[in-house]
């Protein structure tokens, strides 16, 4: 039992990670992204790539630190591929999302764009990289450690719970110290004041959506070190991803790690009753009775 | 010669009907000289189920303004209800390796029926504690529906033998024809059932029932301040739609005979009929139907287009093929988001 | 010198024009009061001078340059700031940083300026970590005043500076007005406190029905008596 709750915490934490950059661009520009998902994917896959791929053609040496499961390629393929996917996610709101904003287009119409977003992006890495379950490291053995009170956690499992910390932190103190983190938590109070005081709003959007991609990316990756990688790998967490979300108040990035965790928690206890496949049933099952008796998460204001 | 385009163009666009229709005749004629008649009927049935679930989604999100990508839970629902339906519950040896909930072996009328039914009754279900949400939330909702349901039928072995689905399933009137010719039957039957589905809702939105609807999809707040019960109509144009679903998937199961949890996607059984709707004209009937013919149509031509590609990509054909109906949905949504036809301009009789 | 002058100007939301040929006029370093009935206008002139909302018809020229329809953002950098009537403030963020937001396009250091927004509202410099969701109306229309105040503006435009105060607050709010008018910020006040308003301006404009009534220097409105009973009720 204690063993589910640590790896829930796990698998929370990369939760949160997808979590708090969906509840970002939902607090800033107003609109669920159903493609938040596949930006796990992108990350994860983007990883692999330099990782297996290209580091290892300009000749990047891969011994593994210790008894993590990794080495130096994804110690640079980490940031690297938060940036691509950063990339991306602009990329899309400049192509896709801007001009139907331009258009005052309603909030369905933005994410059923996102939606095909989500599809096209999937599509395009199922016909790079196909269908199957790939690995950063094939045929690794991965030893567990032993903690007291006999839990055992794998040393990457602790490597990922200290990137979470990290990359959380380090967004609490862009957020709150930093003139764009500044800025960025005007626009989600009120944008049209943020205009009013002459804030560039449309910079605003970019830096939201590089942020939302970069965590997310860190979140696919982190699952990919963790379990594996597949293409619906990201799809499958978008239903937990929301329900977090929702838990912890739209907008509020705090309450999106902690619903994070809670979700991963709630999945992992599922799993002494049921079938790990119906872990997204259970993230389900959980938003519909938060949406029942308190819509507005655990840290918003009375419900409205 | 300018005076000849410009009576062009002022001809074409008067004409847009006799065109539209002639062009169509054309394309059929020529695709009969290349393409065997049976294939076009197959086309033709396929891209017939998908226009039952335009229809239905047009109730729900043209009219009425419902986010629902649980298309596929519907589908799904609706084709295993059928099937369970019309198949004898497996007895003997047969039990051991098929495995059903229940079977009441009854014509595929009753399996049509009980289709819509049970889909109804579920849509109530889901409609309940979802359908005061925000359109967002509703969307997540349906779609968390729809997933869970899919891994339900996917696990549970003696709800519907799990993976391996069911098969065998029977065809109305299969017995008057050899199994050669039999699809030429069905695609009379889709066609009838096409018909009558849109008469249905065609009388439905011209009634005020249909002008509160649409009351309610363009601004919810006066149509609740005129005294309407904005929740009740939201749950009866969500159980309306999806009791079509559900006939939709019905006729799915009877036409390919055989379901199993891998079809209801949320690719096949949601992403494409949203674009087809889109592509056709959300809150237009004419328009759900065409935008099921012309994006399956859109959808076999990209499997001519794939079978011309290199060895090396044919694997990935589907990908590519998907990946294309995906850009067309961007593109619909950006350059043209009323589809082809757009939204019907008279709805009432009584206003003109 | 004249340095705003809104000249005929039509403007609406939608196909109907709330507007109709409306002008004003603000001299540099005074008061220009626009009172008037309920939907007379009053708002929508202000966003209008703003940007928020482009005028169908009609001018709007700072100084000597025409800034017709040009967006907030564009407009806010010429020299002109706006307090919206309602939501005016960033309620998750401090005190400290509200006025931080305030002055974001500034390229300059700028902490002298937040300490004279503080040395003029002194309540504000006791609780500048405090956030401004928690705050009272009065204290939030400090901030909100504050905010805009941070950019050295020319041409301050409050739209109902009162609205929602306890009576108590009104007065003091006005004489905040006033204090900064006497740093030489030309200001548009538009008010439902028509009486108050009308005794801070130098000059004054009624609109009704989105079209100008009367115009003239603020005493006279004030002795005026159609303007007396119409307007100056309360």
């Amino acid at each position: 039992m204690l063993e589910l709750i640590v790896y829930g915490i796990v698998l929370g934490s990369i939760i949160s990670l997808g979590a708090i950059g969906l509840t970002l661009v939902y607090g800033i520009i107003r609109f669920a992204n159903f493609a938040h998902g596949d930006f796990l994917t992108t990350g994860a896959y983007v990883a692999l790539f330099l990782v297996t791929g290209l580091f290892s053609w300009i000749g990047i040496p891969d011994n593994t630190f210790g008894s993590l499961s990794f080495g130096w390629r994804m110690v640079i393929a980490f940031p690297l591929a938060m940036a691509v996917v950063a990339c991306v996610a602009i990329a899309l709101d400049r192509i896709l999302y801007q001009k139907l904003r331009q258009k005052r287009s309603g909030a369905v119409i933005l994410a059923m764009s996102s939606l095909g977003a989500a599809f096209i992006v999937r599509m395009i890495i199922l016909i790079l990289w196909g269908a199957d379950s790939l690995f950063y490291r094939p045929g690794v053995m991965r030893p567990a450690l032993e903690l007291p009170l006999g839990v055992k956690i794998r040393p990457d499992q602790i490597l990922i719970l200290i990137t979470v910390i990290a990359l959380v932190g380090a967004l609490h103190l862009f957020l709150q110290r930093s003139k764009m983190g500044k800025a960025m938590r005007a626009t989600a109070d009120n944008m049209e004041l943020a205009l009013v005081s002459g804030i560039d709003t449309e910079r605003i959007i970019i830096w939201t959506w590089g942020i939302g991609g970069a965590l997310a990316a860190a979140g696919g990756i982190l699952y990919g070190i963790d379990v594996q990688l597949h293409p619906y790998m990201g799809w499958n967490f978008l239903i937990p991803l929301f329900a977090a979300t929702i838990l912890g108040t739209i907008g509020n990035m705090y309450g999106a790690f902690v619903g994070g965790l809670i979700l991963g928690v709630a999945q992992q206890l599922s799993t002494a009753w049921l079938l790990p496949t119906y872990k997204p049933a259970v993230a389900f099952v959980i938003m519909i009775v938060i949406l029942f008796i308190r819509p507005q998460g655990i840290f918003g204001g009375s419900s409205s | 010669m300018e005076i000849g385009i410009k009576y062009g163009s002022v001809f074409m666009q008067r004409h847009k009907k006799v065109i539209a229709l002639a062009l169509a005749s054309g394309i059929l004629l020529i695709l009969l000289c290349f393409v065997p008649a049976a294939y076009l009927v197959s086309l033709a049935i396929m891209a017939g189920i998908y226009a039952v679930f335009c229809l239905g989604l047009n109730i729900q999100w043209g009219y009425t303004g419902l986010f629902n990508i649980g298309i596929a839970g519907f589908f799904c629902i609706g084709a295993y209800a059928s099937a369970m339906i019309t198949t004898p519950k497996p007895t003997g040896v047969y039990a051991h390796y098929v495995k059903q909930l229940f079977g009441l072996n009854l014509p595929f009328v009753a399996g049509l029926l009980g289709a819509a039914l049970i889909c109804g009754v579920i849509a109530f279900l889901i409609g309940m504690p979802t359908l005061k949400l925000r359109e967002d939330y509703l969307a997540i909702a349906t779609l968390g529906i729809a997933e869970s349901f899919r891994l339900i039928f996917n696990n549970e072995h003696w709800l519907a033998n799990g993976p391996r689905g069911l098969m065998g399933l029977p065809q109305p009137l299969q017995n008057l024809v050899d199994p050669k010719h039999y699809n030429y039957i069905y695609l009379i039957i889709i066609a009838f059932i096409v018909v009558i589905i849109y008469l249905a809702i065609e009388r439905a939105i011209r009634s005020p029932w249909g002008r509160v609807l649409r009351a309610v999809r363009e601004d919810e707040g006066s149509a609740a301040m005129s005294g309407k019960d904005v929740f009740s109509f939201k749950m009866q144009s969500l159980i309306f739609g999806a009791m079509i679903m559900g006939c939709g998937g019905a006729l799915y199961a009877h036409y390919t005979k055989a379901i199993s949890p891998l079809v209801f996607t949320p690719l096949y059984g949601t992403f494409i009929i949203w674009v087809m709707l889109m592509a056709g004209g959300s809150g237009n009937n004419k328009g759900a139907v065409l935008g099921a013919y012309a994006v399956w149509g859109i959808w076999i031509g990209t499997k001519f287009m794939t079978d011309l590609l290199p060895y090396f990509l044919k694997a990935k054909a589907p990908y590519i093929r998907f990946l294309l109906i995906g850009i067309l949905l961007e593109i619909i949504l950006i350059y043209r988001p009323r589809g082809l036809l757009g939204e019907e301009k008279r709805v009432s009789k009584l206003a003109d | 010198m004249i340095i705003l002058e809104a000249e005929s100007i039509t403007a609406g939301y939608t196909e109907v024009d709330i507007l109709h040929a409306v002008t004003v006029r603000v001299s540099s370093g005074e008061i220009v009061s626009v009172i008037g009935p309920n939907g007379a206008g009053k708002s929508t002139l202000l966003k209008a001078v703003f940007g928020i909302l482009k005028p169908r018809n009609g001018t709007v020229t700072l100084k000597d340059e025409d800034i017709t329809g040009l967006k907030p953002d564009r407009v806010v950098r010429k020299g002109i700031s706006y307090v919206p009537q309602m939501e005016n403030v960033f309620p998750s963020l401090t005190i400290q940083e509200n006025l931080e937001m305030g002055a974001f396009i500034r390229t300059d250091d700028y902490g002298h300026r937040i300490e004279e927004m503080y040395d003029l509202f002194p309540l504000l410099g006791e609780r500048r970590k405090q956030k401004v969701g928690q705050l009272s109306g009065g204290q939030r229309q400090m901030v909100a005043m504050g905010r805009a105040l941070m950019l050295d503006p020319q041409l301050l435009l409050l739209d109902e500076p009162s609205a929602g105060l306890a009576p108590v607050l009104v007065s003091g709010i006005f004489e905040k007005i006033k204090e900064i008018n006497a740093t030489g910020v030309s200001m548009i006040i538009v008010e439902q406190n028509a009486r108050e308003a009308l005794k801070m301006a130098s000059h004054g404009y009624v609109l009704a029905m989105g079209r100008n009534v009367l115009d003239d220097t603020g005493e006279a409105l004030l002795a005026n008596e159609e303007v007396g009973r119409l307007y100056l009720g309360g």
